[in-house]
């Protein structure tokens, strides 16, 4: 890359066919799950909307379908690609702690330390709603499953969450300096100009300039 | 799908990098998997901290932070229009009869102040409720020597349980048509409940239209899906 200022292509591809649709189940999931979780959770919805074996369904299958597509995407996506993103985000090096300690203009590579927070909290709650979420169903039939803390630890999951989400669509879809990172999100690519300035430690390899495959 | 060489290029090897991520996941995993066995003795002091300042907000009409959660069994609340209204009080009984709300309310009032327990774990301390004992209300019917236990039905089909007759009859047993002071909110069961803070919420039968005098307790809605019949807080339904 001698000449890479000059020859540096218009965009770089930041995220796979396999993570963007990783990406776009969970959050579509997500979104569904706590619109029919609201409606069984708030009286005052609860009472305005009733219809709960309905919404039951709904919220439960929801839950279902989502982990099992997860699992598919993983299973039958680009596995090379992920275990490489994982790698990636397993990982803090001094840059991440500077970052996080408020020096946001730390360089950072292909996900800042705050995406991997996020990642890595996203990653955690998946786990926790869905196991709460089994026990909440299950522990309904055999009462031997009924823990002491299911609903609040499913509760206060739904609460952090919606403090996460709102934050992570604030730097998604308004942040002026962060927003680009959404083409990334959908269409793959991001300007390398972009990456060059919010993830300078990221040496994307090459344009992509046909779709990228899965 | 093909295994493609063009990844992005992975970040450089920073001989201080530290593989965080996967601890900070355990942790956060392992921290939840916790609150599942003590999650009761944590929500009640996040409650303690929540519930004032949910009360100062209003936010308590939204927030199930005074701890009350709305279950139903059916596609819609019962609703209630106090002159239509009747309980009806039959089976085991000399004389079969029509209760309406206005009659409901001359009956001798009793008021309580007790605590209410679901089965799935949520806690709501210090309700207020205001309704009749049925030693009272009983007494419109006169039960049969046979009658040994009663069947609540709801209104909101096709829920319905079952107590029996000693159950009724402990001291803080009530039919409760008022709550925290106000009529009964529909929610809750307008315009008349059982409250029996000695059992779980399932026992605790809203929207009652009917109770009908029966030799002994049968199998309700939810123990007709494997819940115990005798819901005793803290000594059944697996607690205990």
């Amino acid at each position: 890359m001698a000449s890479a200022a000059a020859a540096r292509p218009p965009y770089v591809e930041r995220f796979t066919l396999t993570e963007r649709l990783l990406h776009w189940v969970h959050a579509s999931a997500f979104f569904v799950l706590l619109a029919s979780g609201l409606l069984l959770y708030l009286p005052s919805l609860s009472t305005a909307v009733g219809r709960r074996p309905l919404v039951k369904d709904v919220h439960f299958w929801t839950g279902i379908s989502w982990a099992g597509a997860i699992l598919l995407v993983a299973a039958l996506g680009n596995r090379r690609a992920l275990a490489q993103t994982v790698r990636e985000i397993d990982r803090f090096d001094r840059d991440d702690q500077r970052f996080l300690s408020g020096h946001t203009s730390a360089p950072q590579g292909r996900f800042n330390a705050g995406q991997k927070l996020n990642a890595i909290l996203t990653a955690a709650f998946a786990l926790l709603f869905f196991v709460s979420g089994l026990l909440l169903w299950y522990g309904e039939r055999d009462t031997r499953f009924r823990l002491d803390g299911t609903v609040f630890l499913h509760d206060a999951l739904m609460y952090v969450s919606i403090v996460v989400v709102i934050g992570h669509l604030y730097l998604s879809l308004v942040h002026p300096s962060t927003r680009h990172a959404l083409r990334g999100m959908t269409l793959g690519t991001v300007r390398a100009d972009w990456a060059h300035a919010h993830h300078a430690k990221w040496k994307p390899q090459r344009n992509t300039s046909a779709p990228p495959t899965p | 799908m093909t295994d493609r060489d063009d990844l992005p290029e992975s970040p450089r090897e920073d001989p201080d990098a530290r593989r965080l991520g996967r601890a900070a996941f355990l942790g956060v995993v392992g921290a939840g998997v916790t609150t599942l066995f003590y999650g009761k003795a944590i929500s009640g002091v996040t409650s303690r901290v929540t519930h004032p300042l949910s009360d100062a907000t209003g936010l308590t009409r939204l927030i199930p932070s005074s701890g009350w959660r709305i279950y139903t069994v059916a596609d819609s609340m019962p609703t209630f229009d106090p002159a239509t209204w009747r309980l009806r009080i039959d089976g085991l009984v000399d004389r079969p009869t029509e209760v309406t709300y206005a009659d409901l309310l001359t009956l001798p009032k009793a008021e309580q102040v007790s605590t209410f327990h679901c089965v799935t774990g949520w806690v709501v301390d210090n309700v207020r409720w205001g309704g009749v004992r049925f030693h009272d209300l009983l007494a419109r019917a006169g039960p049969l020597p046979a009658a040994g236990a009663l069947h609540f039905v709801s209104a909101e089909k096709p829920y319905d349980d079952y107590l029996d007759l000693r159950q009724v009859a402990l001291r803080d047993v009530m039919l409760a048509y008022e709550m925290d002071g106000k009529p009964l909110p529909r929610e809750h069961g307008a315009p008349a409940r059982i409250v029996i803070p000695e059992m779980y919420g399932y026992k605790n039968v809203k929207w009652v239209e009917r109770i009908a005098l029966v030799p002994k307790t049968g199998a309700g809605y939810w123990e007709q899906r494997g819940y115990d019949a005798d819901a005793w807080v803290g000594r059944s339904n697996g607690y205990g």
